[in-house]
């Protein structure tokens, strides 16, 4: 099966019911997706499929199959993306484990939606879980990257 | 053991040989560059470019290279808390160091390093002192060398950004041309350490310090357990009695081995009272990819015997339990005559609260890998206690602990789960029996169901008031399966030990108070979850104290205040207990503060403008645990449609000197967030002794929309010792919501979770994105 995964057409020989979090950890080796629940509900292997955002662990390979493919390796070459370097100047990670899932989440949002409204944000981030509790702080990081003023009260 | 090691330079050499992650510090205010791991699995592991044996290594934590470059050890795992920035920079910054040329080393576990078990909110208030010593001593010897160079008194040096000055006559030296000299001179001995004003330690309390590992976590390089790779690695899941006792009767490998990938079926071994942390028995799938693992354990059709506890159930059990707090316990505080002072009220006020068992639900489920060569284990996990992990192994493999490493990789969450071993020797077991490296990758559903939770809890409070309405006596008494009985067998009534979590430390004015321990037996494996008993133990008496209020039409606030006390320090006569555990301080270092107890009530009331609240449904809830005191206020807010949002609160802790402020900060908002989920969602509950939740959609916890908009996150000036940081945020929090969801409504709901007993008002809903972006529906 091909697809493109971060800009490389990669072509594997898996079963096509694989989910695609399988695909992307074990065969290609890409560690940075995460598996949380297996059941769409927490959010930690988002990735991007022609753009928006899915869920890897219940998007079986033969869904993926031609299409491209976008993890948090490829989000940018080094950690530059707007996104990425408010989730730095804004220390929002704890454990870190769900925030790739977070900060894909968040890319969709953001490209679809430049300047999204505190509802629009919550709206699209209820998918993703933090059991640490970051989630002031996604808020205000993903305010910062799509240039909004900080709230009153956000923690920061 | 809570002394950080000081070992000579000799009995140190192995100290920086072995680890994982090797972490660069990014330039403070900077964007970074090279921040966070250089690697994945043993890759990573290799030494400081300069062999340990040169250079200057006065003890097990610091290592400076003879180019100046410099080697910190963090020996406690991190998970969240951001122990990996703030050790390293504790340390550095009392060695007077570049935090740009400091490399951070994860300990393995090693009893050399002291008390690994990160655990207790102990990292900075148990080895505050002990760390800097490290750093100070590194330092000192660095300083002599100069001072024996120059021919000048050492008390006319001092070090800083990586070089030693002479201060009168502004000259300096690098480390790096220091090293040598340093190194042939004796380590300071422990007394003749002196430590810097801690003005001095600059960098570790940066208010806008970053995360070492933060470059690293937003690109997706950091690895956590299941990142780990090793060559021919199999992947191994397994199916576990599902009530705790239970084994497999029969099972069919045919269909499991036919799943293309499978490799093979492996049987674990039973475990045998008492628990502790052995693995639990059942069947392994091995393949060679993670899917097709789950697919073969799927097709092994096991029949399991019910076992011991397959009468177990959560219903009849919370029955039980509040019969056990309906009858005497075990009284172990005493003070005064409490049955003359009820006698003789006025007034009594009485209630009982009930709370079921809570699951950890960290993000990373369990996982582990192995690899067994030359009768040597070698793991790699995410482990809160390296050291137990490795007498776990040691002991499933019936090897030495010197066989046996255990490497620490970051951990996805661990709020105790992580610090019992079961899963790490679960992986060391396989890879013996297989021969080949394995990773163990626990489901989300194993996690669900096969946690140590949380104890289930009854309790009975009762007050007393005198005919001038004076807070005259308190009678309490708690029922729940102490952690002692994962440990050894036919412990079913909780000690002096467990109840020192806010039962027998609770700062009281009446004269007149009993606290007694009820027995509830056990049924499941009961371990540590964040802040512990302290959780239904802030749960009741926090609610408790908001009924005593407006049973006597009084303002919470004052009565919280009335309730406390005046500010002393209270004495083991005055608590009315022979002896108070105190989370393994002296009460000289940490009193039971009444003050300041009450001092975090009135930072956090006028911080959330209690007195003007009219209009708003506040509340607040207060609590002394891991020596440090908290208190919370929550604003509850309804929509048209009677449901209720969290729209603001407010958090105050009084935790002595804290260090890394930032991360205290991120703390007591992870401390909000995991409030909330107790008290809206938290509980798994068990038939026929097997747990009934699963995964995320009935073991809930706070979605980003239960999360206030608005938070405010106070942390107490103080030169008081250190104390706990990582749990005491999170026991107030649950009666506060309770308690102003009471102001709201008038409702008092006395038992976890909120959510179930909300009456005409309701939750929102957070409907979640699905698949449906791709085709309508990608499942």
């Amino acid at each position: 099966m091909k697809l493109h995964v971060n800009g490389i057409e990669r072509s594997l020989d898996v079963d096509p019911d694989m989910p695609l979090l399988w695909a992307i950890r074990d065969v290609l080796g890409l560690t940075g997706t995460k598996y949380g629940c297996g059941e769409a509900l927490c959010g930690a292997c988002t990735v991007h499929v022609d753009g928006h955002a899915v869920r890897a662990c219940v998007t079986p390979m033969r869904r993926a199959e031609g299409r491209t493919v976008t993890t948090i390796e490829g989000l940018s070459p080094d950690g530059s993306h707007a996104l990425q370097q408010a989730w730095l100047a804004l220390r929002v990670p704890q454990c870190g484990y769900c925030q790739a899932g977070q900060i894909m989440t968040a890319a969709a949002l953001l490209a679809k939606n430049p300047q999204p409204s505190n509802d629009a944000i919550d709206a699209a981030m209820a998918g993703n879980i933090c059991r640490c509790g970051t989630y002031s702080r996604i808020r205000a990081a993903i305010r910062k990257a799509a240039g909004l003023p900080p709230d009153e009260g956000s923690g920061q | 053991m809570t002394e950080l090691v000081l070992m000579t330079r000799r009995e140190a050499l192995a100290g920086l040989g072995v680890g994982l992650a090797i972490g660069l510090f990014p330039l403070i205010g900077a964007a970074s560059e090279s921040s966070g791991q250089t690697g994945s699995g043993p890759q990573a592991a290799s030494g400081p470019e300069e062999q340990p044996s040169s250079g200057l290594n006065p003890n097990v934590m610091v290592h400076v290279a003879r180019n100046g470059q410099t080697t910190i050890v963090c020996h406690r795992s991190e998970m969240g808390q951001g122990v990996r920035s703030t050790i390293p920079l504790l340390i550095a910054d009392e060695l007077g160091a570049d935090p740009a040329r400091i490399r951070v080393r994860q300990a393995d576990g090693d009893a050399k390093y002291g008390d690994q078990n990160t655990d207790g909110s102990s990292s900075i208030r148990k080895f505050y002192e002990d760390l800097r010593r490290t750093g100070a001593a590194t330092r000192m010897m660095l300083i002599a060398a100069a001072a024996q160079r120059w021919h000048v008194k050492p008390e006319s040096c001092s070090a800083k950004n990586h070089e030693v000055v002479h201060l009168p006559s502004k000259r300096a030296l690098p480390f790096s041309e220091l090293v040598d000299a340093a190194a042939k001179l004796p380590v300071p001995k422990k007394e003749s350490i002196v430590l810097r004003p801690e003005s001095e330690l600059v960098h570790v309390n940066d208010p806008n310090l970053p995360l070492l590992d933060g470059l690293a976590i937003v690109t997706g390089s950091a690895v956590f357990g299941a990142d780990v790779k090793l060559p021919n690695l199999l992947i191994a899941v397994i199916a576990r009695p599902p009530a705790v006792g239970s084994k497999w009767l029969r099972y069919d490998t045919r269909r499991a081995l036919a799943v293309p990938g499978v490799k093979r079926v492996v049987e674990m071994p039973a475990p045998k009272l008492p628990w502790h942390f052995q693995p639990w028995g059942g069947i392994a799938v091995v393949a060679d990819n993670t899917w097709a693992a789950l697919r073969g354990r799927a097709e092994l059709d096991v029949t399991w015997d019910p076992g011991p506890n397959a009468s177990y159930g959560s219903a009849s059990f919370r029955d039980e339990l509040l019969a056990s707090v309906r009858a005497s316990g075990k009284v172990l505080r005493d003070v005064g005559d409490v049955e003359a002072a009820f006698a003789k009220a006025t007034k009594v006020v009485e209630a009982e609260y009930h709370v079921p068992h809570l699951a950890h639900l960290q993000m990373e489920p369990l996982v582990a890998c192995a690899r067994f060569e030359n009768n040597r284990c070698e793991v790699w996990a995410p482990t809160q206690n390296p050291q137990d992990a490795r007498k776990e192994v040691a002991r499933v493999l019936d090897m030495s602990e010197d066989q046996v490493t255990v490497h620490v990789t970051l951990l996805g969450g661990g709020f105790g789960r992580k610090s019992k071993a079961d899963f790490v020797s679960e992986a060391a077991f396989l890879a013996k029996a297989c021969g080949v490296p394995i990773r163990v990758q626990w489901t989300r559903e194993d996690d669900v169901r096969h946690d140590y939770y949380n104890a289930v809890n009854a309790q009975r409070l009762r007050a007393a008031f005198d005919e001038q309405g004076r807070f005259t006596a308190w009678h309490h008494r708690t029922a729940f399966t102490p952690i002692g009985s994962t440990f050894a067998v036919e412990v079913d009534t909780p000690t002096l030990n467990d109840l020192q979590q806010g039962v027998l430390d609770l700062a009281l004015a009446a004269p007149n108070v009993r606290a007694e321990a009820c027995r509830a037996p056990v049924h499941a494996r009961i371990g540590w979850y964040r802040s512990v008993y302290n959780i239904f133990h802030a749960f009741a008496v926090g609610s408790f104290i908001d009924e005593l209020a407006y049973a006597r039409g009084a303002d919470p606030r004052d009565t919280w205040l009335e309730v406390i006390g005046p500010p002393k320090l209270h004495s083991l006569a005055d608590l009315g207990i022979s002896k108070l555990p105190n989370y393994g301080e002296t009460l000289e270092r940490h009193p039971v503060d009444a003050g300041r107890l009450r001092h975090v009530i009135e930072r956090v009331t006028q911080a959330a403008r209690w007195s003007d609240r009219k209009g708003r449904a506040l509340g607040l809830a207060a609590h002394r645990s891991f020596v440090s005191y908290t208190a919370v206020v929550i604003s509850v807010v309804p929509d048209r449609a009677r449901r209720l949002r969290i729209d603001e609160a407010w958090i105050t802790m009084d935790a002595g000197t804290v260090v890394n402020r930032d991360r205290v900060h991120s703390q007591l908002e992870g401390s909000l967030a995991m409030g909330i989920s107790n008290a809206l969602y938290g509980g798994v509950t068990m038939t026929h002794g097997v747990t009934d939740q699963t995964n995320y959609h009935d073991a809930r916890v706070a979605r980003i929309g239960d999360f206030p908009r608005h938070i405010h996150t106070d942390i107490v000036p103080s030169t008081a010792p250190p104390s706990g940081v990582g749990e005491p945020g999170v026991p107030p929090v649950a009666p506060a919501i309770a308690n102003a969801i009471f102001a709201l409504t008038g409702q008092r709901i006395r038992e976890i979770p909120l959510a179930r007993a909300l009456g005409t008002y309701r939750l929102p809903t957070h409907p979640i994105l699905n698949q449906s972006t791709l085709d309508g529906g990608m499942r």
